[in-house]
């Protein structure tokens, strides 16, 4: 095992809740949410600066900001909110599995992407009965997340390739695979866009009832969600990925594979991601559009969900709402100030700078030694 | 035959060198931080933020140099919060860095569209570029002539540049105190070195080194486009680990990927784009992965950070 890797556990500790007295787990998950609400607190100050700066008045472009992620006629904000926390903390658990484990999965984006096209390309030439087709497709994208991820883990466990570098540079070949695959072989040509084929009516995930946006997708994040917090809180498995992310050596010690709890890790955080890009495709589009995974920073914002809270997944699920809350709230802050929606990454980003020189997230001893 | 010719030409080769240059000083950036036992994966932030701020200062002044100084202080300044953060503060390196690369992506975008009113891409008349140097009767040298000769000076800059942090880390006191306080810092504050000014040196010249990086990506083309880095600062963070954080090492490595560039670029007649344009970032994977397979059958001990 590299020293590299020895490295990146020390993040998991500020958010993991170890098998530690209970008072003292209550303690320090409060000392966290208070110095969340101090950083967003400061954050947001900075951010009012920020747009001061800009000549636009921060009280109007934070009430927009608000309006624009809670409010507007029957709440379709909130909705749109809520639309968007399914992809950002969906994206935030798949980096929080990988963190809690020990490892950083920075491939978020490629897995999504793939995921996303292979649950578009089985819903369209996978021959399978109408209720079988949906699960399928979903199947598949978690499938191809997984392998992509447990590729990288390959790398690492084969050829001491650091997860940091490998997950992140693999996301280029796969963006770019993908849109050569949409582009040469699987294309729409009715439309003037890089995208495939409307997939069938019976591969859709489905509106919910009640006449707004929400679709069904919610309900298979939040079985990731629950999922995830079982397996933490309930499963040898998830001891073990804890135990390696708290103490790598000491857990090979206690007779832990590492090499094998990285592969699994790595695989569910990829099937994760892949997860999430079918539930775009089969929920949002219909179908694979290239750069439409991308373009809104999914995995990057998920994976700042997760620095935030730890890798504790309802911690995550917090920071993705929240994150998400921001993003939407940003996009009707510029179009009633003009103030650019990107301010969101900026005050996300800002956020976690303060968040991480305030808490603990601090590197152990192995940095002076 | 006649169409290996045409990818494997004096063109290719010349384009090889203006690719180089950038992840080349990202790299001694990260080279110097690798030094002092600071993990620095903020290179592509920095880099992003130098391109940004070269196109700032040459678009308001009219001038490329006010263009570059502006990218090498705002690089700088970037990575002094990155000092702060994770020096000062004890924050850990590896998330600090991840975060600011994400603030560098949103940041570059919101000043782009409040300052520029554009959304994308930067293009105007009034951001000055430099001009190709022609190196006078170099150029005439046959072979190596048309490959040296006609980049920016920034290109030949960065090969002094790596002599110069040569003799900076192996020939100078302050090199040897950098150095000291990767190897054992312990050691190194009981000789009266204080690691923490080492450390802010280093990260400050990797911002400074970065943000030159920046200035030749968007200077060169005289525009700055969304993300324009393009993973170039994390192909430079695999040149310092296949370079063993010694300069000439960093350039092997940086030269190696800037060819896998240009030879994708030259391929793009024979191949779609989308299949060329990955070849760099194969490439990096597969050259670390040989590497480090080396490096496991000759038995050394160590990461790869701490150096030779």
């Amino acid at each position: 095992m590299t020293s590299t890797l020895a490295d990146t556990s020390t993040e998991s500790e500020a958010g993991t809740v170890a098998p530690i007295p209970r008072w003292s787990a209550i303690r320090s998950r409060a000392r966290r949410l208070i110095a969340f609400l101090l950083s967003s607190l400061i954050g947001l100050v900075i951010g009012g600066v920020i747009i001061g700066i800009t000549g636009h008045n921060p009280v109007d472009a934070y009430r927009a900001l608000v309006d624009g992620a809670l409010f507007g006629p029957n709440f379709v904000n909130l909705v749109s909110t809520i639309n968007r926390a399914i992809p950002i903390v969906g994206m935030g658990l798949a980096a929080a599995i990988a963190f809690r484990a020990g490892f950083f999965n920075l491939g978020g984006e490629g897995q999504l992407v793939l995921g996303g096209l292979a649950s578009a390309l089985a819903a369209l030439y996978v021959p399978l009965p109408a209720p079988l087709l949906m699960p399928a497709a979903v199947l598949c994208g978690a499938l191809a997340g997984g392998l992509y991820a447990s590729f990288a883990a390959f790398l690492q466990f084969r050829l001491a390739v650091p997860l940091l570098i490998s997950t992140l540079i693999l996301n280029y070949p796969a963006r770019d695979f993908a849109t050569y695959l949409t582009n040469h072989h699987f294309r729409d040509i009715a439309t003037g866009m890089n995208e495939t084929h409307t997939v069938p009516d019976a591969a859709r995930i489905p509106l919910l009832p009640g006449g707004t946006e929400l679709h069904a997708g919610l309900f298979i994040l939040l079985s990731i969600l629950l999922g995830a917090a079982f397996l933490t809180k309930r499963t040898t498995l998830g001891y073990e990925m804890n135990m390696a992310g708290l103490n790598p050596r000491f857990a090979r010690y206690g007779g832990i594979s590492l090499q094998r709890l990285g592969y699994t890790a790595m695989f569910a955080s990829g099937a994760v991601a892949g997860t999430v890009g079918a539930i775009l495709v089969l929920a949002e589009f219909g179908r694979y559009i290239d750069g439409a995974l991308t373009d809104p920073l999914y995995a990057w914002t998920g994976l700042m969900a997760a620095l935030l809270a730890g890798s504790g997944p309802f911690g995550v699920a917090a920071a993705g709402l929240f994150f998400a809350a921001l993003e939407t709230g940003a996009f009707g802050m510029e179009q009633t100030t003009n103030v650019p929606q990107e301010l969101a990454q900026v005050l996300q980003a800002i956020i976690i700078l303060l968040i991480v020189s305030r808490t603990g997230l601090r590197a152990g001893e192995d940095r002076t030694g | 035959m006649s169409e290996l010719h045409s990818i494997f030409n004096d063109t290719l080769l010349n384009s090889t060198v203006r690719s180089v240059a950038p992840i080349l000083l990202a790299g001694l950036g990260g080279l110097l931080c690798a030094r002092v036992g600071v993990f620095n994966v903020a290179l592509e932030g920095l880099m992003l933020i130098g391109a940004f701020f070269a196109v700032v200062g040459s678009y308001y002044s009219g001038h490329a140099m006010v263009g570059v100084v502006t990218a090498i202080a705002a690089g700088a300044l970037f990575a002094t919060v990155l000092a702060v953060l994770a020096v000062s503060l004890g924050g850990n390196e590896v998330v600090i860095g991840i975060a600011l690369n994400l603030l560098a992506t949103g940041l570059t975008v919101f000043l782009m569209r409040t300052m520029f009113s554009v959304q994308g891409e930067f293009q105007d008349d009034r951001i000055k570029g430099f001009p190709a140097l022609s190196l006078g009767p170099v150029g005439n040298i046959p072979i190596l002539g048309p490959i040296v000769s006609g980049h920016t000076w920034i290109v030949y800059c960065s090969w002094l540049l790596v002599i110069a942090t040569y003799v900076l880390l192996f020939r100078m006191p302050l090199g040897l105190r950098m150095r000291g306080v990767g190897e054992l810092p312990q050691a190194a504050a009981s000789l009266g070195v204080s690691v923490r000014k080492m450390q802010y040196t280093a990260l400050i010249l990797s911002g400074a080194l970065c943000g030159l990086a920046g200035a030749q990506l968007s200077l060169s083309l005289r525009l700055f486009t969304e993300n324009m880095s393009a993973g170039r600062g994390w192909i430079a963070v695999v040149a310092v680990m296949l370079g063993q954080a010694n300069p000439f090492g960093v350039l092997g490595a940086s030269a190696l990927f800037g060819f896998a560039d240009a030879v994708g670029f030259n391929l793009q007649g024979n191949l779609p784009s989308e299949l060329t344009g990955a070849i760099p970032y194969v490439a990096t994977l597969m050259a670390l992965a040989i590497y480090q397979a080396r490096r496991r059958a000759t038995r050394s001990a160590g990461t790869p950070l701490e150096g030779s």
